[in-house]
């Protein structure tokens, strides 16, 4: 304190330094956190605002204006229906049958020691860790000669969706069974529940919080995938696959309004799901107490 | 049905996988084994016929070294850049984020939701030669006037890393979200300076996310072709693009099998030198 009231200036020039040096020090790490979140946020701010965009001509490259229109009218362009549910339908299916399958399988994983559970893992891990063209490349060379089953187009995409969403619902759910108290389903075996009862009333109520983020998380896959419906499509199109032919001449904003209302679907999912996750910890807490 | 089960315990868990390993062995195992049957082949179709034509890997190689290479460049480059985006991020939202964390989690995923040609179609309304960025990096003479972001390889490597971004940071804030914060107090305690304590503690416990997260976006990187194909022009071109090419437009189907069974082998062997170099045991968890 003396020393600062004898040089004054010199010392306070080096506080504001020190201080600013400090502060930067400090937020540093939050500022680039939120940098990176802008980034990220950036192109799905585009996105949506362009769906809003009065493009002038066929490019809906530059603002020109605010208007309703392309959200009242988001069908008005040759296709795109057909394209939305065509994708819709594939992805309800495909997870259907995907999270049914896999959910087998994880339990079998799980709950059974059995000769081949290592190489049940392998094909389980293996098409998640191929890429995506090697996995489409393969299946259009099965479908190319075996015409006389298969003919490209709705039915090949459904076979393909069910390929790759399986391993995703086998890891998702054997995650949750790993964590499982299974003294609930010795007690109902005790009650006097067969396999099966136990199975339907224990089980698989208790189950169903994985079996669903799993059909979520398949479904978003399906809906999204473009390299492997591409190549196994034939002449049938998905939204990706539609929006894929538009963009090669002039992407309309209409495109731009599906993928906007496939986002807010699915951040409302997010949200509902984070907010039941929450109420249920409560009752939880509230039930023990 | 219950019964039945009750007598053959042992049959239960082939039941309950049968179903599942037969449609992947049908429409995964099965299919490699046709793409290995139409790699040997000569010809282009419909005038294809089977030859154990092995030349086809050594030509394919030859003729696309090139597009093999950039593949891999272009994928290591984005996967390094994912990193060094995600991880301070992630390391932010675990340790200092408080109640937000979920809200940033979203942050994280929320590109997924958006469909993958969508979002990187949104990227050319960035980078196009009108756009701001490219204006702003105009006047602070980053870029000479005329010149663009769009079709070079900076808007393809950028453009792949946004796409992949998500597989690197989930992995990553999974393996930080579990570090015990009591292990950072005792680094504290025992005189770590911050640095030292993030280097020594925190690095290390998150290894096994920053090995899942770079598998997640390097595979998928490297086999991909949109970025290339929407934000570059055929001097970008990756070897996704050649076997997407060769299999819909070129009908040359026996070098897009093999440059496919390439490309999955040079995976597999960067895996390996990968594996190598970190343990394998964080690589198989």
């Amino acid at each position: 304190m003396t020393t600062a009231a004898a040089e004054p200036v010199p010392r306070s020039r080096v506080g504001v330094a020190a201080r600013i040096w400090s502060l930067v020090k400090r937020h540093a790490l939050t500022v680039y956190a939120l940098l990176v979140v802008l980034y990220l946020m950036l192109p799905i701010a585009v996105v949506i605002l362009f769906s809003f965009n009065d493009p002038v001509g066929r490019f809906n490259y530059v603002w020109q204006g605010f208007t309703l229109e392309h959200w009242q009218n988001w069908d008005g362009v040759l296709g795109i229906r057909h394209a939305v549910v065509t994708s819709l339908e594939i992805g309800l299916l495909g997870t259907l049958v995907a999270t049914a399958l896999g959910t087998l399988m994880a339990l079998a994983i799980v709950r059974h020691g059995f000769r081949g559970r290592g190489t049940t893992n392998l094909l389980v891990f293996l098409p998640m860790s191929t890429p995506e063209i090697v996995l489409g490349a393969s299946l259009l060379t099965l479908f190319l000669n075996t015409t006389t089953v298969f003919t490209l187009g709705y039915w090949t995409i459904f076979i393909a969706h069910v390929m790759f969403v399986i391993s995703f619902v086998v890891v998702t759910v054997k995650a949750r069974l790993i964590g499982f108290d299974r003294h609930l389903e010795e007690a109902a075996m005790d009650l006097g529940a067969n396999e099966w009862t136990t199975f339907r009333k224990v089980t698989l109520p208790l189950l169903a919080p994985a079996m669903l983020a799993a059909a979520l998380l398949g479904f978003a896959l399906s809906l999204d995938d473009f390299v492997i419906t591409y190549l196994v499509a034939g002449s049938e199109q998905t939204f990706p696959l539609f929006v894929w032919g538009i963009a090669r001449v002039a992407v309309p904003p209409q495109v731009n309004v599906v993928a906007s209302g496939i986002f807010l679907v699915a951040i409302a999912i997010a949200f509902g799901n984070a907010v039941w996750q929450i109420r249920s910890a409560r009752r939880q807490r509230r039930g023990q107490a | 049905m219950g019964a039945f089960l009750h007598r053959h315990k042992g049959l239960t868990p082939y039941l309950l996988l049968a179903p599942g390993v037969a449609w992947l062995a049908l429409f995964f195992l099965v299919p490699l084994g046709f793409l290995a049957y139409q790699s040997l082949q000569s010809g282009i179709y419909p005038n294809l016929e089977f030859t154990w034509e092995f030349s086809n890997f050594p030509d394919a190689i030859s003729d696309y070294r090139e597009q093999l290479v950039r593949s891999f460049v272009y994928a290591g480059i984005a996967t390094v850049l994912a990193l060094l985006l995600a991880y301070p991020l992630v390391y932010w939202i675990a340790f200092r984020a408080g109640p937000w964390r979920n809200l940033f989690l979203l942050f994280i995923v929320a590109p997924l939701f958006v469909t993958y040609l969508i979002r990187t179609l949104a990227w050319l309304n960035i980078l196009a030669d009108q756009g701001p960025v490219v204006g702003f990096l105009q006047d602070i003479h980053v870029l000479d006037d005329g010149e663009g972001l769009l079709y070079t390889t900076l808007a393809v490597i950028a453009g792949i890393t946004y796409n992949f971004f998500p597989f690197m940071a989930l992995p990553l804030y999974v393996s930080l979200e579990q570090i015990d914060a009591r292990l950072l107090e005792a680094a504290k305690d025992l005189y770590a300076s911050p640095t030292q304590a993030f280097l020594r503690v925190t690095l290390p416990l998150s290894a096994p996310g920053i090995v899942a997260g770079t598998l997640l976006t390097f595979i998928p990187a490297a086999g991909d072709f949109i970025n290339a194909e929407l934000l570059g022009t055929p001097k970008q071109q990756m070897i996704g693009n050649v076997i997407q090419a060769k299999f819909l437009e070129s009908l040359d189907y026996a070098t897009a099998a093999s440059l496919s069974f390439v490309l999955m082998a040079l995976i597999l062997g960067a895996l390996l030198v990968y594996a190598r170099v970190v343990g394998t045991e964080k690589l198989t968890g």
